[in-house]
């Protein structure tokens, strides 16, 4: 587990950018966090990491939008499926096993659909302070291998 | 093509499966749309949402209620239409593939037309006499976008949103404060028991003249945390109250960009309205107001022809294949498709 504090959207994107720029190809990373919580945001930034130029919109009503950078990104978005059995016939392990990066929105919904290599990364709001939390947890193969790739995420500088 | 052109359009880009028959580019003789209860009853039993496998399951009794309800028979027909995109690539495939199959079988014009086009032509089954330059706002659950045209197919854009569209924000709202799906009619319906003036929220990217995109991500987030406080409080969240002053902010936003666009682009005699947040009363009554102040005319499409329908899709492939904008057999859903300028 690592934990990043972001003071404010500029830098929820740019630790999204940061991580976007050290993303190995066909990685899948499941996103949460409340609405407004800023993980379209979070998205953005790995986008402009992965060298998409553009502009990233919410695909909530699409359920997933394509990008192309130096790897293709899949972003996708849970928030309107109400059923396993509708992601199934959306074809989501081709996604999954491809050598782009794929980006889940509102992965939590339905955990049973995830490759058990993925990084999960929660955004937790703080009201008072009006700041945001990411927490980072690598699963399976990533065990361990990102945590380097995070600490520059989290290192002064970046 | 004759003089009476009839088109089937094809509408499968995102949750609805829709099949429509129009003449002349003009004039709709049917328009079923799978989510429609009229269809329910046919069909029996409530159409699934989203997966493309239940396009592929109701597209071929869709399109065999269109024809029967325009009264006319694959053999009568003088083109294909179908949308190839934005849109979710498995839904989009079904629409394509059974579009280039009817069109290589019956040996007719195949026209591919963007979704986002689509909604534009939604505004010339309206009966209205349309006329270019015009401008035209196209806001749905999955675009917000600024336009000018200034002929068939000759698209300009003005701007677009940079986050959230303004249909999603409403859905996301209306989620939020318990209302249900789809969340632009309860919305509108409460916002009337509302006291906008309750509560002020942010109004994105307004400030700046010239600037014609939108954001919408914020004012979803500043509800979100107003809703947070207001149920900590306890006591009843009001709800309507709430549900009021969001509206008139993102209803204020795209109503002043519009104008801002008619001020920098220059005024044109139309204003096209289009998409399912074309369906909002408070939209329209604002917008028809302000453009009415500077000599420019609202025109916005029926209720039923705002949200995903196949008679838009008809229409728009009409005027594509007036131009000759025939599509090749190796057409291709394209789900990130842009509109395109001239």
């Amino acid at each position: 587990m690592f934990v990043i504090k972001s003071k404010s959207e500029e830098m929820t994107r740019i630790v999204g950018r940061t991580l976007g720029k050290n993303l190995p190809p066909g990685i899948v990373i499941a996103l949460n966090g409340e609405l407004g919580a800023g993980k379209t945001v979070f998205a953005r930034g790995v986008a402009e990491g992965l060298g998409v130029a553009g502009i990233v919109n919410s695909p909530s009503y699409v359920i997933m939008n394509l990008y192309r950078g130096r790897m293709e990104l899949y972003h996708f978005d849970f928030y309107r499926l109400e059923e396993e059995e509708e992601l199934q016939e959306l074809g989501l392990d081709e996604y999954f096993y491809a050598e782009g990066v794929t980006l889940i929105e509102w992965a939590g919904k339905f955990p049973g659909v995830l490759p058990p290599t993925r990084l999960e990364i929660e955004i937790v709001k703080d009201y008072e302070e009006n700041s945001r939390i990411l927490y980072f947890k690598p699963l399976g193969d990533l065990e361990g291998f990102l945590i380097e790739e995070l600490k520059k995420v989290a290192a002064p500088g970046n | 093509m004759s003089r009476k052109t009839l088109i089937l359009g094809l509408e499968t880009s995102c949750d609805d499966t829709s099949a429509a028959v129009v003449l002349n580019g003009r004039t709709v003789l049917s328009n079923v749309v799978s989510s429609q209860d009229s269809f329910h009853l046919r069909f029996g039993g409530v159409v699934p949402e989203i997966a493309s496998r239940h396009h592929l399951e109701i597209i071929n009794p869709v399109i065999d209620e269109a024809l029967s309800k325009a009264g006319v028979a694959f053999r009568d027909l003088d083109g294909i239409a179908v949308s190839y995109g934005p849109g979710l690539v498995g839904s989009l495939l079904v629409g394509v593939s059974v579009a280039k199959a009817l069109a290589f079988s019956l040996e007719l014009p195949l026209a591919a037309v963007n979704h986002l086009e689509g909604h534009i032509y939604a505004n010339f089954l309206t009966g209205a006499t349309i006329s270019f330059p015009l401008l035209c706002l196209v806001v749905s659950g999955g675009h917000t976008s600024l336009l000018y045209m200034e002929g068939h197919g000759q698209i300009e854009i003005l701007g677009r949103t940079r986050d959230d569209a303004a249909g999603e924000v409403f859905d996301k709202v209306a989620r939020a404060l318990g209302l249900g799906f789809p969340g632009g009619p309860v919305i509108d319906k409460l916002a009337q028991q509302g006291e906008a003036a309750a509560f002020s929220f942010p109004r994105a990217l307004m400030g700046e003249e010239g600037k014609l995109d939108f954001s919408f991500s914020g004012v979803k987030t500043a509800v979100l945390n107003c809703i947070r406080r207001e149920t900590e409080k306890g006591g009843q969240v009001r709800t309507a109250d709430l549900a009021a002053a969001f509206q008139e902010a993102v209803v204020e936003v795209l109503v002043e960009k519009s104008l801002m666009a008619a001020r920098q682009r220059g005024m044109t005699r139309q204003f096209l309205l289009a998409g399912g947040v074309a369906a909002n009363g408070e939209l329209r009554r604002k917008l028809r107001q302000k453009l009415e102040s500077v000599n420019m005319e609202l025109i916005h499409p029926p209720v039923e022809l705002c949200t995903d329908n196949g008679a838009m899709i008809a229409a728009a492939g009409y005027y594509y294949l007036r131009q000759g904008r025939r599509a090749s057999w190796d057409l291709n859903a394209v789900p990130n498709l842009e509109l395109e300028g001239a």
